[in-house]
């Protein structure tokens, strides 16, 4: 047990000096942030030097040595753009991304799982039909699109909704939350429907196949057989033996729906870290953009563990199907 | 344009350039009991929600040379003059200046006496000095505007002596963006120097402000909102708008969406296809105005090869080509289409209001296409040739669709352009790095001096020289003509230089310019606000219907 | 010497009798036999299948055909007007042209650019696909047949591609490949780049089907006697494995080449894509966007409805085969 934690543990911070390695090449080619850091009149010569106290002319090695060495201290500079240390701007900027994820995530899941429960119960209904492929639109059309056309829906012609921002936010301590106000709830419906949209339809998808298949399933018949009622069977047996997969994919998405909110935030000009990462990308603001990188890699590999580690410890079955593949 | 007339603009400009305007004591004082009237019926304040694409990069007030970072600034510092809508100075923080009678080195500011900063602090010649010299030591951004002084020294509580490296008669001019602060907090704070990046450090200054100016700063998220109340202290007319809340919206349809859906009453920076429907919406006005700043092309007309030609020769170096193209450009199909009408065509690559425009620079003939083909078989391109033009896609008013429009134009001469569109943190290192055979430059002129753009587009590349000649043009006769240009005081004689070297650099056809860019700000109705010419509006100047 | 009038060969084969007769016997078994078939069955009994295969297959149909359906070649500038630019479908421009879907700021007609923007679209999905089915599939098969440590670092690649988000991986190919790839070539290499991208991201769905498939069956018996006999590795996985996982397969690339689309359109979204003098189907929407509160609709909802109508009968088709591929649900 222990090793097998240890080595999950140490393939994670593999996987992050990569993603760190990759990123941190990146930003070598994305564009001169001197460019946009000085205006038109600063003379070649004052560039060079700027060019040189930023580091920007030291070998590569050197910088990425630098640049690790800090980053183990979560010290990931100063934004060239905002002047302000990267974590600070960061953490400040997290709980709107958190909140647009948290919500949207529950959007997807609360009517994912509802219509696949439908769509599967009523598996040959024309209204099931329906719900398929009007859901699929969801899939087939950009998400900036869908965001700026709800925004010109119900923002613009019904006046129902704000089209941008977050609305009125109330500081608990370090955490800026907009849940507490009217305005900020109502902010959060359009984004959250535009980043959920996608989930939603996985989801549905995932349910209504999951539902399909423990609906064959043996005991589910013996259920029937001893003459419990549909509802009985469809919600305490079949729904229930679906929702740990379920759960399980949900879980994984959080890191997805995070990074996704980087299309989702510019377009409603979310206070968040997507939004905060393409300004970034837009003026190659390199120390931000490395951080955020850093930030959604680690998510993903911290969630990925404790998924990891959960089924270790429920499920018995996988110590041997892991062990089976890697001995 | 309508309401629009060049002419009688350029001459206001130049009949203000070194005449400071006087303020006289008594609207002083009536300003003064406006104000006090006016902060007693604050409770129904008047909130001003502005929006626009982008927020200041800081509100340190000499770190940056950057447009919108010096727009919300002076909502909250103050210089020492200002720049009117017509581009004259007026006094700001200096009720007067002028060159010294005994030494035609010196610059002599008399600073406005009872100004108080936001903390309380009293404005003295201290302050000044010290905040010319913060200004112009490194690391901070406007440094390159005060190259040539070469001490600040006080002389009693109230005159500021700038001593030059030699006469410098339009150095006024440079100070229209060099905020004042105080020297008491800035050494409190210790913010001696304005933000180095190399350091690692956030500043004080970077978002905490102690200005003079008409708003104090209340709330700042960057990027998300900066909220600015009026300074019940201020020694001017206190201003009608009594609350700004700034907020930046970076896409171009949210920003209008905005607009419409009435959450904000501001938009500054409005896509020139928007206008027209903006104007017929109800509740919405939109008002235009010309910016100090100027579209064109140019190329490099001096290398022996172009890197991205199918030739082995630089057709950009025949007068010839260069000549063909400026007959293949059609500026009004340009303005009507991808401007939407909102631009300035003209052949001179300066506005109007610049010192040294001229009507003859300025006109332009119709498109010859016939003519063109002709000049291009004259300079042995009968089958044309193939080049590349770099273009910036997040820079200028449809930045990409200019170029879009000109390669089609080129093609019907026989050049098949290949556009390379691309963010402007990748385009303008190719110009500065003489990387590019052919692309697309802005150009806005803060001093409205025409040496301004010498210094930097046509003089030869070189020390504080030529930094954006992308055309690698490089004439001694010339170079000398312009650096001359700096230190001459016999405005006459200068006027008759700036119009040889003007003569020449038309000549020579350096620069394909397209238009100048024509700004758009739209507001709620009920609203007044005139386009600001470098687009750096000031909500002191809003009024309500 | 070809007769006249008998210029089209291989028809005059196809009629003319085969000595043999079981190889002209042979395609038409093989339709009658697809015809028959459950999977064919369940595509003429299922009405949205029809309906979204017939779609899909006019839209590829028309972008394949592009150049000779297409009223102007919406990539050469010089055939461009610009003084026709933003003419509304139908209505004559200025200069009296008219166009059925009307014109884009440049002049280009909505019709043609939608055109040639789906083959772009379809050309960078179909690439995309197929590139991450050919990475994904290899990959899937040695580890699952080799299994041991080439299957635990294959899949720990995999977990590692999984850990970061496709959006910010493409993002971050773009930026290397715009460092490395020299300047003049960028705008030619834009497009490769774009497949490359999105192939990546996609990989490890078919890696992890396959390798599953491939576990299951290397241990069934006709393998075990095929290896026995000596038939070689690379022959068994091919001709035994292979075409018992291509029914996921197909699955996974049908709703991949939707996703694929998609992901073209989102990167154009975010600065990165196809020269905008080549657009795609992507570019147009982000570009005609910038019109939805000026009043040049069409500029937007045509190429939308046209990606719309694509993506989703694509997604349907999906759908459908997932269903019928699927033997329990029948």
């Amino acid at each position: 047990m222990l090793a097998y934690i240890l080595r999950r543990i140490l393939q994670s911070v593999i996987v992050m000096l990569v993603v760190a390695l990759v990123a941190f090449s990146l930003f070598r080619f994305v564009g001169d942030p001197v460019s946009t850091l000085v205006g038109q009149e600063v003379t070649i010569a004052e560039r060079e030097t700027l060019r040189d106290q930023l580091g920007l002319n030291d070998p590569f090695p050197m910088q990425f040595a630098s640049f690790i060495a800090r980053a183990a201290q979560a010290d990931f500079g100063i934004s060239y753009r905002l002047q302000q240390p990267v974590m600070e701007l960061i953490l400040a900027r997290l709980p709107a991304t958190l909140e647009l994820a948290l919500v949207s995530g529950l959007f997807a899941f609360f009517f994912g799982v509802t219509l696949g429960v439908y769509t599967a119960l009523n598996r040959r209904g024309w209204t099931s039909s329906a719900i398929m492929t009007v859901s699929l639109i969801g899939v087939s059309l950009p998400t900036f699109l869908i965001g700026v056309l709800l925004i010109w829906v119900f923002a613009v012609e019904l006046q129902w909704l704000p089209s941008f921002g977050r609305g009125e936010v109330v500081d608990l301590g370090w955490w800026r939350t907009g849940l507490l106000t009217p305005s900020g709830r109502a902010s959060l419906v359009l984004p959250a429907i535009t980043l959920g949209l996608y989930q939603l339809t996985l989801i549905m998808r995932l349910v209504r196949a999951e539902m399909l298949e423990v609906l064959r399933a043996d005991y589910i018949k013996f259920a029937r057989a001893r003459g419990l009622s549909n509802r009985a069977v469809h919600f305490s047996h079949a729904l229930k033996n679906t929702m740990v997969p379920v759960i399980t994919i949900t879980g994984l998405q959080l890191g997805s729906i995070i990074a996704f909110s980087i299309i989702t935030e510019t377009v409603f000009q979310w206070p968040g870290v997507g939004a905060l990462f393409i300004n970034s990308v837009r003026t190659v603001d390199v120390p931000v953009m490395a951080a955020y990188l850093m930030l959604i890699a680690l998510i993903f590999v911290v969630i990925n563990l404790i998924v990891d580690l959960l089924y270790f410890a429920i499920d018995p079955r996988l110590r041997i199907d892991r062990s089976a593949v890697r001995h | 344009m309508a309401g629009f007339d060049n002419r009688e603009i350029s001459m206001s400009v130049a009949s203000h350039f070194f005449a400071p305007t006087r303020l006289r004591t008594a609207s002083l004082m009536a300003g003064a009991a406006l104000a006090l009237v006016l902060s007693s019926v604050s409770v129904d304040a008047e909130t001003l929600r502005w929006a626009r694409v982008g927020d200041a990069l800081t509100l340190d007030p000499h770190a940056q040379n950057e447009g919108p970072t010096h727009t919300l600034n002076h909502h909250i510092y103050e210089t020492l003059v200002g720049r009117a809508i017509d581009g004259s100075l007026v006094p700001r923080l200096a009720t007067d200046w002028y060159i010294d009678e005994a030494d035609d080195t010196v610059w002599v500011f008399e600073i406005r006496q009872g100004v108080t900063f936001h903390e309380g602090q009293q404005l003295t010649a201290e302050d000044v000095a010290f905040s010319l010299d913060r200004a112009r030591t490194t690391p901070s951004g406007m440094a390159a505007l005060h190259a040539a002084v070469q001490e600040v020294t006080t002389d009693g509580d109230y005159t500021v002596r700038v001593r030059m490296a030699g006469p410098a008669p339009l150095y006024v001019q440079n100070l229209t963006n060099t905020f004042i602060m105080s020297r008491e907090w800035a050494e409190q704070n210790a913010v001696e120097t304005s933000q180095n990046f190399a350091a690692g450090e956030e500043n004080y200054a970077v978002r905490n402000t102690n200005g003079t100016g008409p708003y104090r700063m209340v709330e700042r998220d960057p990027e998300v909102r900066t909220v600015l109340r009026v300074f019940e202290d201020h020694w001017d007319d206190a201003p009608e708008v009594t609350e700004i809340i700034y907020t930046p919206i970076t896409e171009a349809a949210t920003r209008v969406a905005a607009l419409l859906s009435g959450e904000v009453d501001l938009v500054q920076d409005v896509p020139v296809q928007d206008i027209a429907r903006l104007e017929q919406t109800d509740g919405v006005r939109v008002v235009r105005g010309p910016e100090n700043r100027n579209i064109f092309f140019s190329y490099d007309m001096t290398s022996e090869q172009l890197a991205s030609a199918s030739v082995d020769d630089n057709p950009f170096a025949k007068p010839e080509v260069r000549e063909a193209m400026a007959l293949a450009i059609d500026r009004d199909a340009i303005r009507q289409v991808v401007m939407r009408g909102e631009s300035q065509p003209s052949a001179a690559p300066l506005p109007p209001f610049v010192n040294g425009w001229t009507e003859e620079m300025h006109a332009y003939g119709a498109p010859d296409q016939d003519r063109a083909r002709a000049l291009m078989a004259e300079a042995g391109y009968e089958s044309g040739f193939s080049v590349d033009l770099h273009c910036p896609n997040d820079r200028y008013l449809n930045d990409e669709g200019i170029c879009l429009a000109l390669v089609g134009m080129l093609g019907q001469i026989g050049m098949d352009v290949n556009l390379v569109s691309q963010s402007r943190t990748l385009h303008f290192p190719l110009i500065e790095n003489w990387e590019t055979d052919f692309y697309l430059l802005g150009w806005g002129v803060p001093t409205f001096d025409s040496q301004y753009v010498f210094d930097f587009l046509v003089h030869s590349r070189g020390g504080a020289y030529g930094a954006f000649n992308g055309s690698r043009y490089s004439n001694p006769e010339l170079d000398a003509k312009i650096e001359a240009l700096a230190t001459m005081t016999d405005l006459d004689a200068r006027d008759a230089l700036i119009a040889e070297i003007w003569d020449e650099v038309m000549e020579e056809r350096i620069f394909l310019n397209v238009h100048n860019q024509v700004l758009a700000y739209a507001m709620r109705d009920g609203i007044n606000l005139a386009v600001h010419p470098e687009n750096q509006p000031r909500m002191t100047e809003v009024s309500f219907d | 010497m070809p007769r006249p009038g008998h210029s089209d060969a291989p028809s005059d084969q196809a009629t003319a009798p085969q000595p043999s007769g079981t190889t002209q016997a042979r395609p038409q078994d093989t339709l009658r036999r697809a015809w028959d078939s459950d999977l064919a069955y369940s595509f003429r009994t299922s009405p949205v299948a029809l309906v979204s295969g017939v779609v899909a297959l006019l839209i590829i149909l028309a972008a394949v055909l592009a150049p000779w359906l297409a009223p102007q070649n919406p990539y050469s500038t010089r055939d461009l007007i610009l003084m026709d630019g933003f003419t509304a479908p139908m209505q004559p421009s200025l200069l009296g042209n008219v166009y059925l879907l009307g014109t884009d700021d440049q002049g280009r007609d909505v019709l043609s650019a939608i055109l040639y923007g789906a083959r772009i679209s379809l050309f960078v999905g179909f690439s995309a696909v197929l590139f991450a089915m050919v990475l994904g599939i290899t990959l899937g098969l040695v580890a699952g047949y080799r299994g041991g440590w080439v299957d635990g670092l294959l899949m720990r690649i995999a977990d590692v591609q999984l850990t970061f988000p496709s959006i910010l991986l493409a993002l971050l190919i773009f930026g290397i490949a715009r460092g490395m790839i020299p300047p003049a070539y960028r705008e030619t290499m834009a497009i490769w780049v774009l497949i490359v991208a999105i192939g990546l991201s996609d990989w490890v769905q078919y890696a992890r089907v396959v390798r599953g498939a491939t576990m299951v069956e290397k241990n069934k018996e006709y393998v075990q006697a095929a290896r026995v006999i000596g038939v070689h590795p690379a022959r068994i996985l091919t001709r035994h494995i292979l075409p018992n996982v291509m029914g996921p397969v197909l699955v996974i690339g049908t709703i991949g080449l939707a996703l694929a689309i998609i992901a073209e359109a989102t990167l154009s979204f975010l600065g990165v894509g196809v020269p905008p003098t080549t657009p795609s189907l992507g570019t147009l929407i982000r570009n005609g966007q910038s019109y939805l509160f000026s009043g040049e609709w069409w500029i937007l909802a045509f190429p939308a409805a046209a990606l719309l109508a694509l993506a989703l009968s694509v997604n349907l088709l999906g759908d459908w085969l997932r269903d019928a591929l699927n033997p329990r649900l029948r």
